[in-house]
């Protein structure tokens, strides 16, 4: 069980996708209880997981690995590789997490073509899971490319009145970046064959010998530069950060809830894991180099600012929560770029953080929608009167966003904010008006939306969460007061690939004790790494 | 080994009690309600007498840690608490304090819609307040002070159908978080070269030898001052505190007088090790403490709203606490937070039965004439007002005169500082003295109504006297602010010492077993010296002179708002323009507006969202799909609409490049 638990978990929504493609598409019923039931199923099948893996959080190494280098098509060299380390395990939760939670938020938002929607729905689930656990580039490119094609659907089908603007603008933006990435990759593919050998595309195989173009005297530093822009771009678009960050308003807003909740909460990690994953221990001597660090990490407090500051002023509630997201995944790829422990372990929580709260604030914007279809904040006002549940988890969920201590938010931002001094204080400080903004753009929207009295009519009426809308959001608020509450848990988790990527990136960094990961080594490839794989399955083989 | 405490449970009562009528309030009675509220603040404040009286047998201070809250690369923070002499008197303060504000917002509120969720929000604020004063560190000190921010946010906002309460709350938590900005970078500059944020550590850490020494102390107290300008209405940020009277009166009692506001002095107080080797820190305290005191006492002048005046006295009396921060006489000016909270508190308890009284009215120049009509209220105000004009023998004297003294004589002192202090101590009485007169003296000057509806707070009718349970915790405070000061200053520092000289402590640390048990600190030798300027002058006559100031304040006050009603306005007038000035305070809420938060709107909008996204991003974007579609249409005919054959595409695209790479990376 344990040896193919991330087949398991990565196929379970495809089943139901195929499933649901042998029912009737006027059976809209049976359609929305199979996809339910089989999102809830790819979250329950995914539980496992966690006693399993908090059982080997400290061991070093990817965990649960299937398959095998180049086992899939050996002619180029492409594998049907598996792993995970506490980074995409924590991702994966999230992604099984927010996909069961968007798929059953879903239930009355989406009347037509209702069977396409769940069945691409399902299908995107599956893309986004391979993602995380692949460790085979050419495995990994291909969910990459996969995920793009329902999300485009999703949005230029189910989507606002400016759908096809905004799909293609989706599907454009983050086309043009893969591309690039995938030239990139194909480099370190055939650089790779030139130091060992061997054609392949695993992941661990790049490690060893991707790190060295940077020393090789045949192409030097800057052409090592120019190959991680090329990831940087394709990861850059994703996360997004500023500047290429102007697809993601527009899908959000022309989005169907769910899709902007499985946008916002899964894809864009994406790109803050591809930096984690790809950028950094493919070119560890690149991302130190100071100005590109420089660069990264005024990009980085240039999308908190700017975000915020584009946030404060939305009057569409739904492209406010999008410029914020802009703001939060600044802080996000700010903990990555200060390269030590904390701010990476903190960037990673908070792409966890960002998932939990601003997936919750894309359902709360959800709901008001599907009762009064229009998000103009000027519409509303008074909304406490009339539905004060809904008016609390509302709140919870601000404040959780805007980080307020004993929630989710602020452990994140404080980490990486102090991870970030640590290495220059001027870079923290130009980051936290943006925790001043996000409280500024968020208490202001709720006063607009919720304080008050009714003046518009039309909200006199509006009934109160119901009870499947209320099961949307506990395991939300749940997760929110965890990690606001004890995050130790989730700190260990990440402390054994956290150190790991610190050292790769920073070899002579102090204060990291644990044992080296031998599957990815610090720059030079050490004799010891190059059976990592059988290493490590008969660590799980034990009980 | 000292005993076990269970310091977390006296924030934790109070969590209990806010989350049962949170969570089930709505179906509860009045009384159920009632009994919840009252039965978790009176615990935690019995709580905090059990302690007080086990804490002569403790060795101080008295450490507590549950377990790691944060532990993130090579920084950890417990939750963990704290208990010295200093932490007492803040918890007795906020317990005692805030149980006899729990039994007036009874009375208070009883009529109030959404009565349950008054009294939630109160019990949270007294959770993270006893967070606040009872944490060991300053992360979880920083957890208090968000959250007594977010719970001054939802009581300022209680009354939410409000525009301008909903406003005033909003802009109250925003403004802190300016503040916050300082309180977060002075912790990150703590861990980085303390390596912890626990206090003791800290004080251990925070010496000149450091490397930076004294610049890197002074920065860190001027950001941790930063904070608690934000959180104490202190210049620049003060601007806040008068718009959240927006509240229920109870809450401007506790909240925005008594405890919460008072916040920033005990960091600061809590922080005197890092004040003490940063003498531009102390200074710059100093400075701010005082320009505050004398700014808002002469807005307070000119106010005509009971509860506004009271608003700028308690911006300018935590003036006064921080003037005694920047002298170095912390215990000084913990000892005005003391009796503040009692006088303030009862003041504006007072001010809630007269407002109460006469159905929701708050402009004095409508009252008048109310002595006897509400001789309770009366007499308990009237202990209020002497005692922070600062009449002997009432509590205000000895704390502000323990101020005015160590203000001119300390080290850190200067005659300027004093000098303002004791004219400010004359504009204080003044204007105390003048809502006094004006409200209780003369003849009524409100609309004689007998249905006073749909005004403001309140709508009863007629003039009535306050119910018991109103005007018994306002005795009780009237009381404590007539004896509260008696113990003295001096015996009250003398209490205090261990706390403020924690630099003579070298912590000794012991856990207690399973991490749960208490950790003791065990007292070293002494090193700091206390200081006191070569001036010779005696303390009589310096209290001499303040006894007059306050008396003159008095006097003035009756010649103007009872004898001889007339000349206020002729003043006015003759002032013409600084009269207008002080009457707008300053205009600052309209400068601030201009200077900072129009550009930010309209930058936000016309330069960064319509101009960069729109204009420059976007359109490039678009530009280059238009030149991209004029591209395709003339492959018009690849164009199939067909996956199959995008997907053909696609792979030719593919195998080209890998054609192309195949020849980079064999060349």
């Amino acid at each position: 069980m344990q040896s193919h638990i991330l087949s398991i978990i990565l196929f379970t929504p495809l089943v139901g996708a195929i499933l649901l493609m042998f029912v009737p598409k006027d059976n809209k019923d049976a359609i929305r209880w199979i996809a339910n039931l089989f999102a809830l199923g790819g979250l329950l099948v995914s539980l496992p997981l966690v006693p399993w893996f908090w059982a080997q959080r400290f061991e070093p190494g990817f965990k649960f690995m299937e398959g095998a280098p180049n086992n899939w098509i050996p002619s180029i060299g492409a594998g049907y590789v598996l792993g995970i380390d506490g980074i995409s395990f924590l991702l994966i939760m999230l992604t099984t997490l927010l996909g069961w939670v968007s798929i059953l938020s879903s239930w009355t938002a989406i009347e037509n073509r209702v069977k396409e929607y769940y069945i691409w729905f399902l299908i995107l689930q599956v893309g986004m899971l391979g993602v995380f656990m692949s460790l085979d580039f050419f495995l990994f490119f291909v969910f990459w490319e996969a995920m793009l094609v329902p999300m485009y659907l999703l949005i230029g089908i189910w989507g606002g009145p400016r759908k096809l603007y905004a799909a293609i603008k989706f599907f454009l933006y983050t086309l043009f970046g893969s591309v690039l990435m995938l030239l990139s990759v194909l480099f370190l593919y055939f650089y790779n064959f030139r130091q060992t050998g061997s054609y392949t595309f695993s992941i661990q195989a790049l490690y060893r010998t991707a790190p060295h173009i940077f020393h090789d005297p045949a192409y030097g530093s800057t052409f090592a530069i120019l190959l991680f822009l090329a990831f940087f771009l394709a990861f850059a678009i994703k996360v997004p950060m500023f500047p290429f960050h102007t697809w993601l308003p527009d899908a959000h807003v022309e989005a169907p809830t769910a899709g902007s909740v499985i946008l916002a909460g899964v894809l864009l990690k994406m790109g803050t894991y591809g930096f984690v994953r790809f950028a950094l221990p493919f070119f560890p001597d690149v991302v130190m180099h100071p100005k590109v660090r420089g660069w990264m990490i005024a990009l980085s407090i240039i999308g908190i600012i700017y975000g915020a500051l584009v946030s404060l002023m939305q009057k569409d509630m739904k492209k406010l929560v999008a410029y914020s997201s802009v703001s939060h995944l600044g802080f996000c790829t700010l903990g990555i770029f200060a390269l030590n422990p904390a701010g990476l372990s903190g960037s990673v929580l908070q792409q966890i953080n960002h998932g939990i709260s601003t997936g919750a604030l894309f359902l709360i914007v959800g709901i008001l929608y599907e009762r009064r279809h229009t998000r103009e904040i000027s519409e509303y006002g008074g909304i406490s009167n009339v539905m004060p549940l809904y008016a609390t988890i509302t709140m919870i969920m601000f404040l959780s966003s805007m980080g307020l201590p004993l929630l989710n938010g602020f452990v994140g931002e404080f980490t990486i904010l102090q991870g970030t001094f640590v290495e220059n204080w001027r870079w923290a400080a130009w980051a936290v008006p943006g925790v001043i903004l996000a409280a500024a753009y968020l208490l202001w929207l709720y006063q607009r939306v919720f304080f008050g009295t009714v003046t518009n009519p039309k909200n006199e009426k509006l009934h109160d969460l119901t009870p499947r809308e209320v099961l949307t959001f506990v395991p939300l608020l749940i997760m929110a007061f965890w990690i606001g509450l004890y995050p130790k848990p989730f700190f260990q988790i990440l402390q054994q690939p956290v150190n790991q990527l610190v050292l790769t990136v920073r070899p002579d960094y102090p204060g990291i004790s644990s044992p080296v990961n031998a599957s990815i080594p610090a720059a030079p490839a050490q004799a010891a790494a190059l059976h990592p794989v059988t290493a490590e399955t008969t660590k799980v083989a034990k009980p | 080994m000292t005993p076990n405490l269970h310091l977390w449970l006296i924030p934790v009562l109070a969590l209990i009690g806010a989350a049962i009528n949170g969570l089930f309030g709505k179906r509860f009675s009045r009384q159920t309600v009632v009994a919840v509220a009252l039965l978790f603040s009176g615990a935690a404040f019995a709580f905090a007498l059990w302690v007080a009286s086990q804490f002569s047998s403790l060795t101080t201070p008295h450490i507590e840690t549950l377990a790691t809250w944060i532990r993130a690369g090579e920084f950890r923070a417990d939750f963990a608490f704290y208990l010295d002499q200093l932490s007492l008197v803040m918890l007795l303060v906020v317990t005692g304090v805030g149980f006899l504000i729990h039994i007036y917002s009874v009375g208070y509120m009883w009529e109030e819609g959404g009565f349950y969720r008054f009294f939630a929000y109160l019990n949270l604020f007294m959770f993270f307040m006893l967070t606040l004063v009872l944490a060991s560190n300053y992360l979880l000190m920083f957890i208090g002070w968000e959250g007594v921010g977010l719970a001054s946010y939802l009581l300022i906002g209680f009354w939410f159908t409000k525009d301008s309460a909903a406003a005033a709350g909003k802009k109250a938590f925003i403004v802190n978080r300016i503040g916050d900005f300082g309180f977060l970078i002075a912790l990150f500059l703590m861990i980085q070269h303390f390596g912890s944020l626990d206090f003791a550590q800290v004080a251990r850490g925070a010496s000149p030898a450091l490397p930076g020494g004294e610049a890197l102390l002074t920065t860190i107290g001027l950001l941790l001052m930063v904070g608690a300008a934000g959180k104490s209405a202190q210049i620049p940020l003060y601007v806040w505190l008068p718009d959240a009277m927006e509240g229920p009166t109870p809450v401007s009692a506790l909240i925005h007088a008594a405890t919460m506001v008072t916040a920033g002095v005990y960091m600061v107080s809590r922080s005197h090790v890092i004040f003490e080797h940063a003498p531009g820190a102390m200074m710059v305290v100093a400075i701010i403490g005082t320009l505050t005191a004398l700014f808002a006492a002469t807005i307070g002048m000119c106010q005509t709203d009971i509860k506004k005046v009271l608003a700028y006295s308690t911006v300018s009396q935590l003036g006064y606490m921080f003037i005694a921060c920047g002298v170095g006489a912390f215990s000084a000016g913990i000892f005005h937070l003391m009796t503040h909270a009692f006088f303030k508190g009862l003041l504006f308890l007072a001010a809630g039965s007269v407002i109460h009284a006469v159905g929701g009215e708050q402009d004095m120049r409508k009252m008048g004439g109310l002595r006897t009509k509400i001789p309770w209220t009366f007499w308990t105000m009237t202990a209020g007002t002497f005692a922070i004009a600062g009449f002997p023998p009432l509590a205000g004297f000895f704390s502000k005169d323990a101020i005015l003294f160590k203000a001119f004589t300390s080290t850190y002192g200067s005659w300027i500082y004093w000098a303002i202090g004791v004219f400010t101590a004359f504009l204080t009485s003044f204007y105390m003295f003048r809502q006094w007169f004006s409200t209780f003296f003369g003849e009524y000057r409100g609309d004689d109504r007998a249905d006073f509806h749909g005004h403001g707070e309140h709508g009863h009718g007629g003039i009535h006297e306050s119910p018991a349970v109103m005007l018994v915790p306002l005795v009780i405070l009237a009381l404590l602010s007539v004896c509260g000061g008696w113990i003295g200053s001096e015996r009250f520092d003398k209490f205090l010492a261990p706390a403020f000289h924690a630099s003579e402590f070298t912590p000794v640390v012991q856990h207690g077993a399973m991490g749960m048990g208490p950790d003791t600190v065990v007292p070293a030798t002494p090193v700091l010296p206390t200081g006191r300027r070569d001036v010779e002058v005696s303390e009589t006559l310096l209290t001499g002179i303040s006894v007059a100031a306050a008396l003159l304040g008095f006097l003035l006050a009756g010649q103007l708002y009872y004898r001889r009603r007339d000349l206020p306005g002729k003043i006015a007038r003759a002032l013409g323009g600084f009269y207008e000035t002080v009457l707008h305070k300053y205009y600052v809420d309209k400068i601030y507006a201009a200077v900072f938060v129009k550009p930010l709107i309209e930058g936000s909008t016309k330069l960064l969202w319509h101009g960069i996204d729109r204009d420059v991003i976007d359109a490039s974007i678009d530009n280059s799909a238009d030149g991209a579609r004029e591209v395709s249409d003339a492959v018009r005919h690849m164009q199939s609409g067909n996956i199959r054959s995008y997907a053909g595409w696609v792979a030719a695209g593919a195998a080209l490049v890998i054609l192309y790479m195949v020849w980079v990376g064999t060349r």
